[in-house]
This record gives C-alpha cells, sequence and structure tokens, in this order.
C-alpha cells in the first residue's frame, strides 16, 4: 500500500503502468474484489458527476436562495465568446458551480473527496473531455488518479473542513484534479505530483467559513477557483515546472497549518465570511437568528 | 491508515450538501439503527462541536435521523426524514452541546423503545468516513466499512479464544479487534471487524458460548 505520493510515483513509473493503474490494483489487493467490480462501481460515480453537472447547467436554487443559477450565466457568457481567459477553463468553472449548486440544493452528487468539495474534479474532466476526447474507460481512470492522490492527503493531513479548513476540501480537490487532468493528458506520474504540489501550494491557509453554516456561501464560487487553480497547474507541470517543495511535503505543510488554524475558521460559521455583517444578516434572514445568538 | 479504499476519496453517492455532516451524520444514525435491531420510538439526539454550531445548515440533523429511519446516504427521503419520523411516531429531540468533543464532528444518539435503549458516540472524519468510539458506555472503534460483530461477555480467560474459535472454524477472517471493560472481571465488550459476512446461524453458535451475554452482527 502506498503511504506517500513519493511511493505511488515510484510504484507507477518502475512498472511503466498509470496512477490509475496503480491505484485500481491496490483497491483489488485490500478489498478482495474483482477488477469489473471495482470498476463499475467507479462508473457509478462518473455517471452521478455527469447527471450533477448536467441538472446543474440546466439551472438549480437551494433552499435559502443563496446560491444557484450561476453555472446556466456563465454557460451563456461563454456562448457569447467575448470572455478574457479560456474557453475550457471557464467550462471546467461552469461545470464544478454546476455541481456544487445541486448539491447546495439537497441534489445528488459523489463526494470527491467531500460534498462541499464536489464541483472540481467533475468540473474539470467534464470540461477537458471536449478537447481531450478520452473514451468512456479513461474518464473512470481519470477518477482512480484523483482518488489516489486524494488517498495520499486524506492519510497524511485530512480532507474534513472541521478538521484542517477548507485547503483540506476545495484544496484537495483540486491538487487530486490537477494531477489526474496532467495523466489523462498524456504526463507522467511525476508532472501528475508536480501539478498537484503546485496547486495545492496555491490552496494552503485557506479557511472554511461557511456563511450560515450553509455548504453555498463562499464554497460554490471556491470550487470555481478550486477548478481554475487546477486546469493552470496542471499546464504548468505539462509545461515541465517543477515545484521547489516536493508533493509530499506541501501535504504535510497543509496538514501542519490545519492544526494550527483557529477553530472558528474550521467549519463553525463563527469567524471570517461567516461573521462579516452581510454574512450574519444573511444567517438571521435564513434561522431568524443568527447562528452565534442561537440557543 | 484511517482510509482503505479509494471509494472513501470518491464516494460517497449522496444527497447534499456535506459528506461529513450530512452523508456522514446518516451513516452514524444507520450504524445506530442497526445495533438497535428495529426501529425505535424515541431518540434524543446531542451535537458536539462543528456539529453543534452548524447542524442546521448542514442538515446533520434532518440526515442523522434519515440514518435512524434506516436510509443510506443517496436516498431522497431524507429531505424530509423529520416528517417520516414524526408519521411513524418516532419521538426526537436535538440538544447543541456546549463541551468540547475529541474530534469536531461528534454525535451522541440515545435511541429506546419500551424493551430497551441503545446509546452511542459517532464522529464523521471526513468526506462521508464515520467512526463509532462509543457503545453503552463503552470505548471502541468501529468504521462501519466491514461487516462486524460486537460481543458482550463477561471479563473470563477464553471467552475471547472461544470467540475467535467459532470464526476460525467458518473461515470468517479478523480484519480488526479490540476489546473494552469497564471494570476488570465485570462486563467487557469485543468489537469484531471481519471480511466476510456472518451468517446468523454462526450469531447462535456465538451467543450460545459460555461467558457470552449478547451478540449483535453489523452488516456493512
Amino acid at each position: 500500500m502506498f503511504r506517500n505520493v513519493t511511493e505511488l510515483v515510484d510504484l507507477a513509473e518502475s512498472q511503466q503502468i498509470k496512477i490509475a493503474e496503480v491505484m485500481i490494483r491496490q483497491e483489488m489487493e485490500v478489498t478482495g474484489r474483482s477488477r469489473e467490480e471495482i470498476f463499475a462501481q467507479m462508473e457509478r460515480n462518473l455517471q452521478v458527476m455527469e447527471q450533477a453537472v448536467e441538472k446543474g447547467l440546466a439551472g438549480v436554487f437551494s433552499h435559502s436562495g443563496l446560491t444557484g443559477g450561476d453555472a446556466v450565466l456563465l454557460q451563456s457568457y461563454i456562448q457569447k465568446g467575448n470572455f478574457l481567459s479560456g474557453e475550457t477553463i471557464l467550462d471546467a468553472v461552469s461545470k464544478a458551480v454546476a455541481t456544487n449548486e445541486v448539491n447546495a440544493a439537497m441534489g445528488t452528487i459523489c463526494a470527491t473527496p467531500t460534498a462541499g468539495s464536489a464541483g472540481v474534479v467533475p468540473g474539470t474532466l467534464f470540461a477537458v473531455k471536449e478537447k481531450l476526447k478520452p473514451t468512456r474507460e479513461q474518464m473512470v481512470e481519470f477518477l482512480f488518479t484523483a482518488g489516489a492522490f486524494g488517498f495520499v492527503i486524506a492519510n497524511n493531513a485530512s480532507i474534513s473542513g472541521a478538521a484542517g479548513g477548507c485547503q483540506a476540501e476545495v484544496g484537495s480537490a483540486a491538487g487530486m484534479a490537477a494531477a489526474a487532468l496532467v495523466e489523462m493528458a498524456g504526463g507522467t506520474p511525476s508532472q501528475a505530483a508536480e501539478a498537484m504540489a503546485i496547486t495545492l501550494k496555491n490552496m494552503l491557509g485557506l479557511v472554511c467559513d461557511p456563511v450560515a453554516g450553509l455548504v453555498e456561501v463562499p464554497c460554490v464560487k471556491r470550487n470555481a477557483m478550486g477548478a481554475a487553480n487546477a486546469m493552470i497547474a496542471a499546464d504548468m507541470a505539462l509545461a515541465g515546472i517543477k515545484s521547489r517543495i516536493p508533493c509530499d511535503e506541501v501535504i504535510d505543510a497543509m496538514f501542519r497549518i490545519g492544526q494550527t488554524m483557529p477553530v472558528a475558521l474550521k467549519e463553525t460559521a463563527q469567524g471570517g465570511l461567516a461573521a462579516t455583517p452581510t454574512g450574519r444578516a444573511l444567517e438571521a434572514k435564513i434561522f431568524g437568528v443568527p447562528l452565534n445568538e442561537r440557543e | 491508515m484511517k482510509y482503505k479504499s479509494v471509494f472513501d476519496i470518491i464516494g460517497p453517492i449522496m444527497i447534499g450538501p456535506s459528506s461529513s455532516h450530512t452523508a456522514g451524520a446518516a451513516r452514524i444514525g444507520r450504524v445506530a439503527r442497526s445495533l438497535f435491531g428495529r426501529k425505535p420510538k424515541w431518540a434524543h439526539i446531542s451535537f458536539y462541536g462543528s456539529f453543534a454550531q452548524t447542524y442546521k445548515g448542514h442538515g446533520t440533523d434532518v440526515a442523522i435521523v434519515g440514518g435512524l429511519l434506516d436510509f443510506d446516504t443517496f436516498d431522497e427521503r431524507i429531505k424530509s426524514s423529520l416528517e417520516i419520523a414524526k408519521q411513524e411516531g418516532i419521538e426526537i429531540t436535538f440538544r447543541k452541546e456546549e463541551a468540547i468533543p475529541d474530534h469536531p464532528n461528534t454525535a451522541r444518539i440515545r435511541i429506546g423503545d419500551e424493551q430497551g435503549e441503545l446509546e452511542l458516540v459517532g464522529i464523521s472524519i471526513g468526506g462521508g468516513k464515520i467512526e463509532i468510539t462509543e457503545l453503552n458506555g463503552f470505548e471502541l472503534k468501529l468504521s462501519g466499512h466491514h461487516p462486524a460483530i460486537l460481543v458482550v461477555h463477561n471479563d473470563r480467560y477464553g471467552a475471547i479464544a472461544s470467540v475467535a474459535n467459532v470464526l476460525a472454524k467458518y473461515a470468517i477472517n479478523i480484519g480488526h479487534m479490540e476489546v473494552s471493560r469497564k471494570e476488570k472481571g465485570k462486563e467487557a465488550l469485543m468489537t469484531i471487524e471481519v471480511d466476510q459476512n456472518i451468517d446468523q446461524s454462526i450469531v447462535d453458535e456465538l451467543s450460545s458460548l459460555p461467558h457470552i451475554i449478547q451478540v449483535t452482527k453489523i452488516v456493512d
């Protein structure tokens, strides 16, 4: 069983196999299940992601009314063609937003690695699908690659906002997506690790400060930026750029930052954006009384 | 390592909005239901830490009750679990606790009916993964990801060996095992996670062993 990114990359490069294949073999070994069974379960996850993106792009709104409809706005903006950044990156952003809008509306999603960060991996995957034209099998592999990197973060740091802040959720998701993007685009396992390191470095310190304790503000837009971050980092790694700080050390830094992060900024709705005048006002409107004054 | 499967990371398929506060809470509730073995008449649910601060926003209350109703994380009925519980005559109370827990996402569930009661503490560690840390006053560690049996027994020599022997006879491999007791020589609890499913006949055989008081099976 690989314990860190170095071991994961070594396993892939020494056997000349993909990261996805390392993950599949480990899953077979640990669970005793067949390759077909494992692959089918991941394909089911892919279907749920695809349906969530479609639903979000059609337009959904949450109960609280705080989020919804932004994926639609972005898609119609892309259609007009006057965008400043790039089409693929905006497509990734809109599909990440779509997924999280569905999540906020208590729709069905697949946690990747969590529900609050569920938009980044599918957002990037379904955006590059248009460009790289992967087979269905390669799309499933993308999820195994993302899962392999997420597995390392979960075991060596955290994927919980309450334990490690948003860096542990959207940060992890973006790192996982960046690595999987690199592998799908034909990059090496080492390049995938570099992409994850570059992404995660730019997510360090991100706090979890949901307004009214809802997975909506700023979660939906953080997924948007997580997707953008992953796309840029993947391109940087594919260009041959390396992280000066090795991936495993970045993960360790994230863990230590999460440990020292104040509780008010770890999914308690007590600090950050949740504690702004507008955040408190929204909270009071939704629940009748602000969280900090509630029984 | 806390996470063993890729599906702990990519998954579960679930109703939003939070894997730890919604899906994890549903799983904690469902383990309580499974251990209790039947629909409870009442449930007292206490939230600690982040659960206490944000349970309304995340639908943690709705999800944990959904679990008590035996709904899985992706079951659409979770959304209306409070109404369903009311219709089924289950009396439910929630408490927001001030005490600072070891883990920020902690819930304590007490459920019961005229025949008995059960109390457990569950933590949601991220991505929908949970652990049960306390059951009826015994400390334990239960991931809820493998079939498991809980054996309440008298704290006597040979009790553990006799249980292990029966499992070995049926080629059931123990993946994780813990023994916990409140006091030397009194009641104790074995928590055994296994790789294979355990038939009811094996549970009955274990129950009939000397010093064994109660055996409960938890299916994944």
